[in-house]
């Protein structure tokens, strides 16, 4: 195996530099294994040495109903050998399970992509469930369709192993991947080695998926299939060696740890199950030390014991996705007048109401920045990639005990699924990005437990347990001298500009508040912020590769909004702002800097295509030159 | 355990705000004398509340102090807690706060059997927002909310929070300075959640409500003081006890020699669960009040709470880094060598 030929992409084939890699997507049932495929195969890639994004796109419904339309799981891998910033505007290779999943799904194939799909499952009785008259395979010259009897060949594959017909085909998403790897160059190696891991246990199960993926290999080595033409043999790609696969779950996870490691304080995780924000509950709940995991009876409780945790003297941490921040906001803004750390992660999913909860959306960052009673101003934060996620829970974790103030962050069902390379970087180097003690734990001694620290304004974090600070705090207004109850007209003035400049302060504290790439001046400023970063960033390349002058300035800071946009915004004779949503950001640019930002929005539940993004921003260039 | 520490040393400098007669001075003055006969340095000591006249109570003890948001106090609390074991945590909430917006948080606090000591202080209206009737208002209470008089059960605080799995259940009266206080202290002793309802007349909005134990005069003729192992008697010399019948499974009032031998009035099991809720279910009857302790769970019960949560320790830079590496690395290896 070690011997086999590698073959990778012709990179940039067709579309100048704009184009890089491969894309591959999987669509099958719910049940048919279609996500841990294009796991797999994406850790294969990994292994291998590609860069990749990956974008799962599954049903809200557990298992729905098998062969209908709306149980149809997919699994998007893109992978190359530059710099990979998007799962992928489109597939260059479609496996479709059956034919609901081919129906769903072949909108997603590029033109002239190849689809591969298991005939065994294209029946009248699966064309009914998927509610078709006919056979949906049509190669029409718009693709090209390889039939392969996927469930026939894993049972001949299996046999020998004696599971029973419904077991042995459990093992069918195994033999595609295998089938799939040989289509795309890649070994078998990394996907056996994770079997004989993963059913340790259960060893005929384990033989029995390695057999399947094996045969789906060695399918495509012994027939006569004319590959695609994207791929091409060509000499082993480097291997970095440090990089893993990691969603921005498991980031944002990892960043929790090392902000609680970082600053020797429990972080206190706590939080009621929602879709898609549970996958961090999970992933934090497997480790025993570092950080506490509560699984609140509410959302309100998760909140309350999150501020709780804070106020004596932990990292309070909790998350949710948008309804779940509804019903947050009230004790968010306690923390706000009570000045009490607290980090807050938004997996913003498509609203409103229960939307679509497991697919993408921006759509809450209106609410993260005003959706308060109140003067209530919070930090609010966005990353814009896996490794994003990682950092930025630091630099929350570090705002929120310098500054005693909430600290929003916004993620997305993207960004939260989606697998990417990573590279953790070195402990020595984080250590600098996180004091070793909050300054509000130490500003405190002698004069008032309320003294306020001069440079941040925060006032002393003073838990209980300390000795000669004792002092009640609460929602009330205190007065801004001793922090007891104050009615004075004049106070409440002075507290709500306080806690306005504080916040206000709190903007140089993120290293840096947002990326600059493109062109410096020029024709078009493209905004963006969040999930969307890889799109757009590509969207503008591609644009200025064809000659345009355009810059991409990615906002990681939403509030308060960092110095000098305006000096950015200058630079450009155009401004837009591409965001998941109505135009929630623009508004915000609009009304502070009274700058004519124009909105590039989408609501469709799924990322941005760049190919999308491209057109609507030469449009706005088209204006321009009219 | 601080010795020589006297009532005073838990009153703050904070002006009391309450209604001149209220009976939540009485209470704040019994919880002072109790967090001083308790011990625990103020410093260690943490008052949570939700909203409302009696969510005020933090701002009157001098130790640390939080005033939440209406309801959650226990979740607050909770966290409080988790996040430092070590401290003794007290939460103060009225019937609105406990049994209306937060009872969801009760509930849930109670089956965590999290280590709280909390003040159910139930004066059966809502007092801050001007009298409307509350959770456990008596039917028919005409307030300006209900004019034509309420028209829901009340909640029996004490059958809600055994049929929670509550591990400790005392209720007290305000004004009872010879009750209250100890009812405090065995509370915080109790490891786990303990609720203490308290009986508080609200002298503005429901003035004289629990009728039965309005004065010392009305105690001595209508409640129970509930002692461990000890006959269940009616007020002090009136004659009148409890029996348990099993038939029922409730206790109904016996007057000693005309409906029973003196050996046959009921001797108090606070451990046993099913005879305390009969006990609690007195409350809505034309029985006897019933003080005391009603419920603890029995010593070597206890449940692990989430001891295992507050035990959690911080991680080690060295952890942290092979987490940060992933489990390939943590298996020991690099990649495998696809290409040869």
């Amino acid at each position: 195996m070690k011997n086999e030929p590698q073959t990778t992409l012709k990179a940039d084939r067709d579309v100048g530099a704009a184009r890089n890699g491969i894309v591959v997507r999987f669509s099958g049932d719910s049940g048919d294994g279609v996500q841990l495929a294009g796991l797999q195969f994406a850790r294969s890639a990994q292994q291998a040495g590609a860069e990749l994004m990956t974008l799962p796109e599954f049903p809200a419904e557990i298992r729905a109903p098998a062969g209908t339309v709306f149980g149809v799981s997919a699994y998007q891998v893109h992978f190359g050998e530059q710099e990979v910033l998007t799962p992928g505007d489109e597939a260059d290779v479609l496996v479709a399970f059956n034919p609901a999943a081919f129906i769903t799904n072949i909108g997603f194939l590029r033109s002239g992509g190849t689809v591969v799909y298991d005939e065994d499952s294209f029946d009248e009785r699966a064309f009914k469930k998927a509610g078709i008259e006919d056979n949906p395979v049509q190669p029409d010259g718009h693709y090209r369709a390889i039939p392969v009897a996927i469930s026939k060949r894993t049972l001949e594959a299996v046999e020998e192993f004696d599971l029973g017909r419904k077991a042995a085909l459990r093992a069918k998403n195994f033999w595609a991947l295998g089938f799939t790897l040989w289509l795309c160059g890649q070994s078998t190696e990394t996907a056996l080695a994770w079997i004989e891991r993963r059913f340790a246990a259960e060893p005929d199960i384990g033989a029995a998926n390695a057999a399947a993926l094996k045969a789906g290999h060695a399918y495509g080595e012994t027939h006569e299939i004319e590959l695609p033409d994207i791929f091409e043999p060509v000499a082993p790609m480097a291997t970095p060696d440090t990089s893993r696969l990691v969603s921005g779950t498991q980031t944002m996870a990892l960043g929790l740890l090392a902000a609680g490691t970082l600053l020797q304080r429990p972080a206190f995780y706590c939080s009621y199950p929602i879709t898609p924000a549970s996958a961090l509950l999970h992933e934090l709940a497997k480790f025993r030390s570092g950080v506490r995991t509560f699984q609140a009876e509410d959302e309100i409780a998760a909140v309350s014991a999150a501020i709780g945790a804070s106020y004596a003297g932990g990292i309070g941490v909790t998350a949710s996705s948008g309804p779940g921040l509804s019903l947050k906001t009230e004790a968010i803004g306690l923390a706000v007048a009570a000045e009490i750390p607290l980090i807050v992660i938004d997996i913003q999913r498509a609203g409103p109401s229960t939307g679509m909860p497991t697919k993408p959306e921006q759509s809450d960052l209106s609410m993260a920045v005003l959706g308060r009673h109140g003067e209530a101003p919070v930090v609010v934060l966005a990353p814009s990639t896996p490794a994003d996620c990682f950092t930025m829970m630091i630099d929350a974790a570090r705002i929120a005990t310098t500054s005693m103030t909430p600290v929003i962050v916004l993620s997305d069902a993207f960004l939260a699924n989606a697998v990417t390379e990573w590279t953790a970087p070195d402990l020595e180097e984080l250590k600098a990005r996180m004091p070793p003690a909050p300054v509000s734990l130490s500003n405190g001694t002698g004069g008032n437990w309320f003294d306020r620290d001069v440079e941040t304004l925060a006032r002393p974090w003073t838990p209980p347990g300390t000795p000669d600070r004792m002092h009640r705090i609460g929602g009330l207004e205190k007065d801004a001298g001793t922090g007891d109850i104050s009615y004075d007209p004049a106070n409440h003035q002075r507290m709500t500009d306080l806690r306005a400049e504080k916040v206000a302060k709190a903007r140089t504290e993120l290293t840096p508040p947002l990326s600059l790439h493109g062109a410096e001046d020029g024709d078009l400023l493209a905004i963006g912020w969040g999930s969307t970063y890889g799109a757009v960033r590509r969207a503008v390349d591609r644009l200025n590769e064809a000659g345009h002058r355009v810059g991409h300035l990615h906002l990681r800071q939403l509030w308060p909004l960092p110095d000098g946009l305006e000096t950015i915004f200058a630079r450009y004779n155009r401004l837009i702002c591409a965001e998941l949503n109505s135009g929630q950001l623009t508004a915000i640019l609009r009304s502070t800097y009274l700058a004519p930002v124009a909105p590039v929005v989408q609501t469709t539940g799924r990322p941005f295509m760049v190919s999308d993004l491209q057109a609507l921003f030469a449009a706005q260039l088209g204006e321009t030159a009219s | 355990m601080n010795v020589g520490l006297s009532p005073k040393d838990f009153a703050s400098d904070q002006e009391v705000r309450w209604c001149p007669g209220c009976g939540d001075y009485a209470i704040l003055k019994g919880v002072r004398a109790a967090l001083a006969k308790i011990g625990r340095a103020p410093q260690d000591v943490v008052f949570v509340s939700g909203i409302g006249c009696a969510a005020r109570f933090p701002y009157y003890v001098a130790s640390y102090g939080f005033h939440t948001i209406h309801g959650r106090a226990p979740a607050v609390a909770t966290g409080v807690k988790l996040a430092n074991p070590d401290l003794d945590v007290w939460v103060v909430g009225g019937d609105g706060d406990f049994l209306s917006i937060g009872g969801n948080h009760l509930l849930h606090t109670l089956r965590r059997d999290v280590d709280l000591n909390l003040l159910l202080i139930n004066n059966a209206i809502y007092g801050l927002t001007k009298g409307q009737y509350s959770p456990t208002s008596h039917v028919g209470t005409v307030s300006p909310s209900s004019p034509r008089g309420s028209l829901e059960a009340p909640v029996n605080a004490g059958l809600f929070a055994l049929g929670a799995g509550a591990s400790f259940f005392a209720r007290t009266v305000d004004f009872l300075q010879d009750h209250l206080p100890d009812i405090m202290v065995r509370a915080q002793a109790h490891r786990g959640a303990s609720l203490v309802e308290v009986l508080q007349n609200c002298i503005i909005y429901n003035d004289g409500v629990f009728s039965k134990v309005t004065s010392k005069a009305d105690a001595a003729q209508n409640a129970v003081r509930l002692v461990h192992g000890e006959p269940i008697l009616i007020g002090s010399e009136t004659g009148r006890g409890l029996v348990f019948d099993e038939a029922s499974c409730r206790f109904r009032v016996a007057e000693i020699g005309r409906d029973c031998p003196p050996e046959g009035i009921a001797r108090h099991d606070e451990t046993n669960l099913p005879r305390a809720m009969a006990l609690a279910a007195l409350q809505d009857e034309d029985g006897p009040e019933i003080l005391g302790v009603i419920y603890c769970r029995p010593e070597g019960t206890a449940r692990p709470g989430l001891s295992a949560i507050e035990a959690t320790p911080l991680m080690d830079e060295a952890e942290l880094a092979t987490h940060m590496a992933g489990p390939r690395a943590a298996r020991g290896g690099g990649k495998p060598a696809l290409i040869p």
